[in-house]
């Protein structure tokens, strides 16, 4: 029962307009510098994006296309992007969030609806990725890129390759070398994984037997990293880390002998995604935008760039062999084919899941 | 001075007007919803209803998050002894140092502040990480050792480096290394009021340096101590950065939790509760400090 009635986005909308109003005014500079486009719209548009995620010259390209100048701030985390904007949006045109923060936004009215007419380069999405379940028939978000959770190794300081979660949660034989994810989600349910259950309606029995693997394994594990396993990877902090393929992908240029495995009792797969938030300013331009990434040639130039895998056949086809075969972009079917997409499961789980993590943290 | 006060009433709008307004919207109104959101409860993942429940602060007090409220505690504590050792010696040197060094000196505790925390907590990792200056000094040196003992025949094995980074070791480092200007300036400001015809006379009275130190210095500089604790105790509680960037699971600190409750767990009631315990913990604390200590006044009276 509410006694003041009050929810947290109308209490702090109202507190943080001003604030947001001139931090993306001043951002922006003086808004007569836009002419107007044939859409009625300002020749311009606010891009909210993760770090290292575009082409070299993805935005030029679209301003080169279109006349439309794009702005871009980042974000590093989904929580980061999600309380940006519950309390309204700022100003943003178009966003990247991942899958299970597509479902968190559908739920809180959070994006507006994608006109699939003014998308036609949908068609170039490889049949996987054309309808999502965490988004049935892809009403308000388009695939960008999908990514995987796995281990990323140093060649030389491993026997083999460490192919089984077992060689993080469970095992002293890299023991000071392990870099785990400090995210509760990530961890527990990896933990489900590799116990051989599904991401997905894990049991609290089960959760607590997790917690007790994780507690064990703790004096072997180096460090709990927020998704910088990469540089720790490629730094000699550590030799094993769970991290994401594309991030691996990325170091794996500078330092050949790094390379990633998706484990064989499975991974989680994840998807991020474009969207148009609520009260977006320029809907036009952000459906244009879309439809503009979603092309060949500029999909092309960002997956080239960021190393992720793309779900966009037509860009696939324009990449060379280092990309289409590298099995750390691409692994092999058999390791995928048990990787599955988690889902958002409800405000309670997820606050089991943390304070699971805080009980494995302080234990 | 009371009828000054009364006619310049305009006057005193103007100059205390802003601060009152500042303090009322931007500390005080956050505050109270804070507060709020402490006896409420999600409803849905954008909503907070504030029923008042208690549950969140049961759920607060509870073994796991109490356990982790005192280690911060502690982690303070011994941040701010550590300090306190640290920065006495330095306040004194600066008071008893000449004018023109004392300007340099003082410039050079403060210098710090120039630079962003973040910059300096991340300067701090390079410094300590496996690969950092610390241990590739001592592993120059090692080689260096190993040579030697090689000539004289003894066999030393491959240098490990140190675990300096992401423990509770490091946390506590990092947080000496924040807090020390504090606690150096407020000790500074007392020594210099210190009349130094008193130490002449302690002295002149036979009282060895120590003495004089123990039953002269030290009693006139209390409220410049006890000011200095509060200032590096206080924000060391409630410390977020340093714990995160330098410490390991073992060395998280309250204020990593409240961090998680805003952020990944999206708890914000759980958080708010947090916060304020925390804050009533420290009132407490502060409390008692005030009452021993008028209490021990009143007895020396």
């Amino acid at each position: 029962m509410s006694v003041l009635g009050a929810s947290r986005r109308s209490l702090l909308s109202g507190l943080g307009a001003a604030a947001v109003g001139f931090s993306l005014e001043g951002l922006s500079g003086c808004a007569t510098r836009y002419p107007r486009g044939r859409n009625g719209e300002e020749a311009r548009l606010n891009f909210y994006n993760w770090d290292t995620y575009t082409g070299k010259t993805t935005l030029q390209d679209f301003k080169a296309a279109t006349g439309v100048e794009v702005k871009m701030s980042l974000f590093a985390t989904n929580d980061e992007l999600f309380s940006k904007l519950k309390a309204g949006n700022p100003g943003f045109d178009v966003i990247v969030p991942s899958n299970e923060f597509v479902t968190r936004m559908i739920l809180s009215d959070m994006l507006e609806p994608l006109d699939l007419k003014k998308i036609p380069n949908r068609i170039n999405l490889l049949p996987a990725f054309q309808d999502a379940a965490f988004d049935p028939g892809r009403r308000y978000s388009m695939p960008y890129t999908w990514l995987v959770l796995g281990i990323g190794y140093r060649k030389s300081k491993t026997d083999g390759v460490p192919d089984s979660w077992k060689w993080l949660m469970d095992s002293d034989r890299y023991s000071g070398r392990i870099g785990l994810f400090s995210q509760a989600d990530d961890l527990i349910e990896l933990g489900a994984k590799y116990l051989g259950h599904s991401v997905l309606n894990i049991p609290t029995n089960m959760v607590d037997q997790i917690a007790e693997m994780y507690i064990r394994q703790k004096p072997h594990v180096k460090i709990f990293h927020n998704d910088e396993g990469q540089d720790l990877l490629l730094a000699g902090d550590v030799d094993v880390v769970m991290e994401y393929n594309g991030d691996i992908a990325q170091v794996m240029q500078e330092d050949p002998d790094l390379a990633f495995v998706v484990p064989k009792e499975g991974s989680i797969i994840n998807s991020d995604c474009l969207c148009i938030p609520k009260g977006a300013p320029r809907p036009d331009n952000a459906h244009q935008f879309i439809n503009f990434v979603l092309g060949a040639k500029a999909g092309a130039e960002i997956y080239s760039t960021i190393m992720y895998p793309t779900p966009n056949a037509a860009a696939l086809a324009l990449m060379p062999e280092s990309y289409r075969l590298n099995p750390a972009i691409f692994p092999p079917p058999a390791a995928m084919a048990k990787c599955e997409y988690a889902a958002f499961e409800g405000l309670r789980r997820a606050q089991l899941y943390d304070e699971t993590l805080t009980r494995i943290f302080a234990a | 001075m009371d009828e000054s006060w009364r006619r310049a009433k305009g006057v005193f709008a103007a100059v205390g007007g802003p601060p009152i307004m500042w303090l009322t919207f931007f500390f005080l109104t956050p505050l109270a919803i804070i507060w709020a959101y402490s006896f409420g409860e999600n409803k849905t993942l954008v909503e907070i209803a504030i029923s008042g429940t208690l549950s969140n602060y049961i759920h607060a007090i509870q073994p796991l998050y109490f356990g982790i409220i005192l280690k911060s505690f502690v982690f303070a504590t011994f941040t701010t002894i550590f300090c306190l050792i640290l920065g006495f010696p330095v306040a004194v040197a600066i008071t008893f140092a000449p004018e023109k060094t004392k300007a340099w000196l003082l410039l050079l505790v403060m210098l710090p502040f120039w630079t962003n925390l973040l910059i300096r907590t991340y300067a701090l990792m390079a410094v300590l990480r496996a690969e950092g200056f610390v241990n590739q000094g001592l592993g120059a040196l090692w080689r260096g050792a190993s040579l030697l003992a090689g000539i004289i025949g003894v066999r030393l094995g491959a240098f490990e480096p140190l675990p300096l980074l992401h423990n509770t070791f490091a946390v506590v480092f990092g947080l000496v290394y924040v807090q020390l200007p504090f606690m150096v300036l407020p000790l500074y400001a007392a020594l210099d009021r210190l009349d130094r015809s008193l130490l002449e006379a302690s002295l002149d009275l036979g009282a060895s340096q120590f003495t004089t130190f123990r039953r002269v210095v030290i009693p006139l500089a209390t409220p410049g101590i006890v000011s200095g604790v509060l200032v590096t105790l206080i924000p060391s509680i409630g410390a977020y950065l340093t714990p995160d960037l330098l410490g390991g699971p073992q060395s998280m600190m309250i204020a990593n939790i409240i961090e998680r409750q805003f952020k990944t767990a999206d708890n914000w009631p759980f958080g708010s509760a947090l916060s304020f315990v925390l804050m009533y913990l420290t009132f407490l604390a502060i409390a008692v400090q005030a009452v021993v200590a008028r209490s021990r006044k009143t007895r020396s009276v």
